[in-house]
Formats: C-alpha cells, structure tokens, sequence
C-alpha cells in the first residue's frame, strides 16, 4: 500500500487550548492524484494543510510523505522534502517583479551563501519562461507583482510552487474572489498541472470543484465525514445536511 | 566586466560611489583644515552603522535599536589594543602597578585581568575587532530568530542589551575604564595616532574602510540574498514554505550590520582617540537608527550621507543649543518617518526623476516603498484573461 501512497496521516491530531481542529483524521493521497477536500467552515481543511506543511505542529499522529516523518521536520525540511503549500490569501512578493517572485522560489540558491552568489543560469531564465506561460503571465513577468490582479497574484503563486517542482502540491482555496473566466482558466491550468504530481486542493466553489474533482473528501468538525466520487459524496445525506444543504 | 558591474549594482551604483569617494578624499580633505577633517572622519564611522541598518532594517526589515552595542564592542576591542601600547612600564611607572592601565591602578587591581592579554596583540585584536560584535549579533541573532522574535519585540530587546552593556561596562570600572571609557591613546604599533599627519592616514583609511563596505552593501542587495530580504520582509512564510531557513538568512544580515558597526567603532577609536559607554546606550544606538532613517533606509550610499550629515548637524547645533539637540533629533525622526519615508535619497530620487522622466521606468520596483505600488496600480490596466 505504502508505494501507492505518497501521502498517508495516520491518527492525527491537534488541539488548540483544548478545541480538536482535527481529530484522529486518516487520509490517504495516491500519487498523481488530485483530491479536493471540502467541508463547512472550521471543519479544520486548511488546519490539514498547516498541519502536513508544518506551520502546525500535531498533537498526535503521524504524516508520512514517501515513508518520510514529515512531523519530525521543520518547514524547510519539508519543502525540500517536495511539498509545496499555497495560502488562502495571496502570498507573493509585492515589492519584486513577477520574474523575481519566480526565480526566488526556485530550488537552488538556497543557503546564505549559495544565495549570495547565485548566478542566473539560462536553463533557470528557460524554466521561468516555461512557468510563466503556464501561469498566463508572460507579458507581466517584469512587472511589479503589486501590480497584478488579485487572479494574477493567484496564478502567480501558484507558479512559485510549481517552479519548486514538488511532488504533493497543496492549494488552499486558490479560486477564492476570481471572476468566471479566471476560474475557468485556474481549471484548466490545474487539470494541466496535476501531471506528474499529487495535489489537494481545498475549494468551497462547488462548480470549481466538479470541473475538477475526481475524488473528495469532506471534512466536519476535523474528522472525515464521507470520501469518495463527487456524485457519491454528493448525494451523501450527512454531507447535505452539514454542507451542501445550505 | 559587464557581469561584475552589474553585481555590485549597476553604474548608476558604482557612478554613486565613485562621487561619494571624489567629495571624501579629494573635496573635502583639499577644503578643510586637519582638526574638522578629523571630525567628519568621526562623521564617518557612524556611515558604517547606517549602511549596516540599511540591510538589516530597511531591506531585511529587522530594526535593531543596538547598534551601539557592536560600534562599542569594535571601538573597545581597538581601544584595549591602544591602551596597553600606552601603559608600558616606563609610561606608568608612577602606579603602585606598573605596566597596567591607569584605571586598574586607580581601582586596586595588581594584574592584568585574563580577557585583556590577548590584545597585547595587534593581528588579535584586529580579528577581535570583527569577530567580538559578530559572535555576539550571531548569538543575539540565533537566540531571538530561531524562535520566530521578531518586530518591536526584538527591537525592544536589542534597546535592553544596549543599555545593559552601558551599565556593565560602568559598573566594572575596574575592568573596562567605567564611565569614562578608555582613554589617553597614544601610539597604533609605535606610531603616534595624534600628530596631524597620522589624522590626515587615518581618515584616508577610514574612507577607503567605508568605501569597501559600500561595494560590498551593494554586492548583498544585488544578490539573490538581497531580493531574498525584501521577500522575507513582505512575506516572512512565504520564503519559509518556499524552502528557505528564514532565521539562518535574518541571523546572516544582523551579524553582517553588526561588522559594519564594529568597523567603524574601530575607526572611531582611532581617530577620536578614546572610546566610551556613551557611544554603546540606548540614546547613542537610537541615533544610529535616525542617521539611517534620514538618509533613506533602502539606500545604501543615502544612508551614508544620512549619517555624515545629521552628525554634521548635531555638532553644530549642540555646540551653540544643546539643550535642544535632543528635540531636533526627535523631530527629525518623526518627520522622515511620516513625511519622507525613503528619507534623503527617496528625495533626491524623486527630484531627479522629475527633472528626468526617463530615469523613473529603469528605478527598481524593490526601491519602491510598498505603498507606490498600490497607488500607480489604478494606472495600471488590469490584464483580462480570456
């Protein structure tokens, strides 16, 4: 089962001052899979996210990515590890061009030293290029990132990660505040992304989610409720009656 | 060549610098008589301080309200070096102890204390002059940023350790000259640092120190590392989920203000001839920050002149007011802070972008200060994607 897997918690937990943000929660992603996790607000998705990239430390419980502990390793540990994490809110660097916002998110170039004296090598400027397409931003790379469009800043956090190559990616409502037509394109750009890498995606857009969405899960009051196809969870009474009902 | 030029910041930078270096070492030296060159060359080792500041607060975008620590700790180490030179047997043969400084003699001490016999040494204490301040901003530094202090709080503390060191080094007078500092310097390895001609090669020195570090504040923020501080200052998780170890990077820019600071502090000892806790406290190290903020925070040549100037000022002023030296500076602070937030050089920028137009798209968005970019977006079209 472990080779199948990449990413398996196992009886995880966390409390803050006594609240259970998720209790005892399995949950396994397959490789190359993309798994949307839905839930009512406070179910604790994004305290999963928090959780597998270290910004929460569990309570109990184990993460293992690739049969590595990923509890036992600090942030950057396990971003070199291969898991990249996108926030809710758009975190780029507003005060640095679009293309800086890339380069500084590839790998290499890391430690103090390597970073001061880091040298822009063409397979680097290549790659950037390569990002910026897939990402629609190729017009605005040497714009500053202030600049773009709350969309734009989306896609272009999106990019850092994908620069990162990482082989579990994970996005936390990345469609929140879009317009149609941009979430219509984040669709695309995610079915073309998910090649080659697993990816979780928290959504509450539930459009979004069946353009998307092979397999869901759904989480309330930090523990899985139901998982499985859309249609299945769907038509799910408990699911309706703490989620979709309203 | 191109590749290098471009490293330490283009040729705009290095055109700066090069002006910078004409006005020290040509202008100023042609123009003023030895005994005001000495005081700007004590202007000058605050400059060190302020281009430090510039990396660590304004572009890392950690504020430390201790510089005054390191400048100390560098001007101490130099000064211990001095005042041995100085207190040879036959130079204090008067003391119930000869061959020990004045101070101890005055305050019954028989022997050299363990931690001063090292800077009998002059390679040591040049090493110490660096090392000393660095160790100590690494162990500041590692201590606060592994544990995620940041912001006021470690400006709060960096204040406190100023004000702790002042009041040890006072309170041990015995060991460290108290309050009055170190003092009646005489010769650097046998030649006399108090004839006109000694002020005339260390102010020549000093400029050289200070232009070294200009460069090598240029080569920092040109880097991946520079860029990388901006981001940290902007987004502090984003660099961390991006695979970079944030507090190794902070710990990295605090040490490296905190040689600059200590660099001068030496230079300072050399050329005033004495060293003291006045220059380490609170008020001192505040100033510090102040230099830094008046000439402009993300400018490395600004901040320089910054500290050059406002010293200028403080001089002057202080010698016909001094009662109101202290106001000025509080309002100076607080109106670059609400006025002129990139200080001088956002000034002289936007000045001569005015008078250029041109110039303005190759300026640097990094050198913008955050809200530029949320006023010219409405300019700017949003890009609809289809």
């Amino acid at each position: 089962m472990s080779n199948a897997m990449i990413l398996e918690v196992e009886d995880l937990g966390v409390s803050f001052d006594g609240f259970k943000a998720i209790d005892a929660l399995n949950f396994y992603v397959e490789r190359n899979e993309l798994r949307v996790v839905i839930g009512p607000n406070g179910a604790g998705k994004t305290t999963l996210l928090d959780l597998i990239c270290g910004k929460t430390r569990a309570t109990t419980g184990k993460i293992k990515f690739k049969n590595k502990d990923l509890t036992k390793l600090s942030e950057h540990q396990i971003v070199h590890a291969g898991v990249g994490r996108k926030f809710q809110t758009p975190s780029i660097y507003e005060n640095l061009t679009v293309r800086q916002n890339l380069e500084l998110s590839s790998p290499g170039g890391r430690t103090v030293l390597s970073s001061l004296f880091f040298r822009r090598t063409p397979k680097l400027v290549a790659r950037i290029q390569e990002i910026a397409e897939t990402i629609y931003l190729v017009d605005e790379l040497d714009m500053s990132a202030g600049l773009l469009s709350h969309g734009q800043k989306q896609w272009l956090e999106i990019g850092m990660l994908l620069i990162q190559d990482p082989e579990l990616l994970m996005l936390d409502e990345p469609v929140a505040g879009m317009s149609v037509p941009e979430r219509e394109a984040t669709a695309a750009l995610l079915n073309r992304i998910k090649e080659n890498r697993a990816v979780i995606v928290i959504e509450h857009d539930m459009d979004f989610v069946k353009d998307i969405g092979r397999k869901v899960t759904v989480l309330h009051q930090g523990k899985i409720l139901a998982e499985g196809p859309m249609e299945k969870v769907q038509s799910d009474e408990r699911v309706i009656e703490v989620y979709l009902g309203h | 060549m191109q590749r290098l030029i471009k490293a330490f910041g283009g040729t705009s930078a290095l055109i700066q610098i090069a002006v910078i270096a004409a006005i020290l070492m040509v202008l100023l030296p042609a123009t003023t008589e030895i005994f005001r060159l000495n005081l700007f060359g004590k202007y000058l080792t605050y400059a060190f301080v302020a281009v430090g500041l510039v990396l660590c607060w304004g572009y890392g975008g950690i504020l430390s309200l201790g510089q005054g620590v390191f400048f100390g700790l560098g001007g101490y180490c130099m000064a211990m070096f001095l005042k041995l030179e100085a207190s040879t047997p036959e130079a204090t043969k008067i003391q119930t102890t000869p061959g020990i400084p004045d101070f101890m003699d005055w305050n019954q001490l028989t022997e050299l204390p363990w931690f001063w016999e090292p800077f009998h040494s002059f390679t040591f204490t040049v090493f110490a002059v660096i090392a000393v301040p660095a160790f100590f901003a690494w162990l500041i530094g590692y201590a606060m940023f592994k544990r995620r202090v940041g912001g006021v709080y470690f400006a709060i503390i960096t204040q406190a350790i100023a004000v702790i060191l002042t009041i040890l080094i006072v309170g041990q007078q015995g060991y460290t000259g108290g309050i009055n500092g170190i003092t009646d310097l005489r010769t650097l390895l046998g030649w006399d640092i108090r004839t006109d001609g000694a002020k005339y090669i260390l102010y020549y020195a000093c400029c050289i120190a200070l232009l070294l570090c200009l460069l090598v504040g240029n080569f920092i923020i040109n880097s991946r590392f520079g860029r990388l501080l901006i981001a940290m200052r902007d987004q502090e998780d984003r660099v961390r989920f991006s695979g970079y170890d944030v507090a190794n990077m902070k710990v990295f820019v605090f040490v490296m203000a905190s040689v600059f600071a200590a660099i001068g502090g030496a230079f300072f000892t050399l050329q005033v001839g004495f060293m003291s806790p006045t220059f380490i406290g609170a008020v001192a190290s505040i100033e510090m920050v102040v230099f830094c903020a008046v000439g402009g925070r993300l400018s490395i040549v600004g901040a320089a002149c910054g500290a050059f100037i406002v010293s200028w000022a403080k001089t002057s002023l202080s010698d016909s007011f001094p009662q109101i030296w202290p106001v000025v500076m509080g309002a100076l602070f607080i109106g670059v802070v609400m006025f002129f937030p990139r200080g001088l050089a956002g000034l002289v920028s936007d000045y001569g972008s005015k008078l250029m137009p041109g110039r303005r798209s190759q300026s640097k968005p990094s050198t913008d200060k955050p809200d530029t970019a949320s006023r010219t977006s409405s300019n700017a079209t949003p890009q609809e994607q289809a």
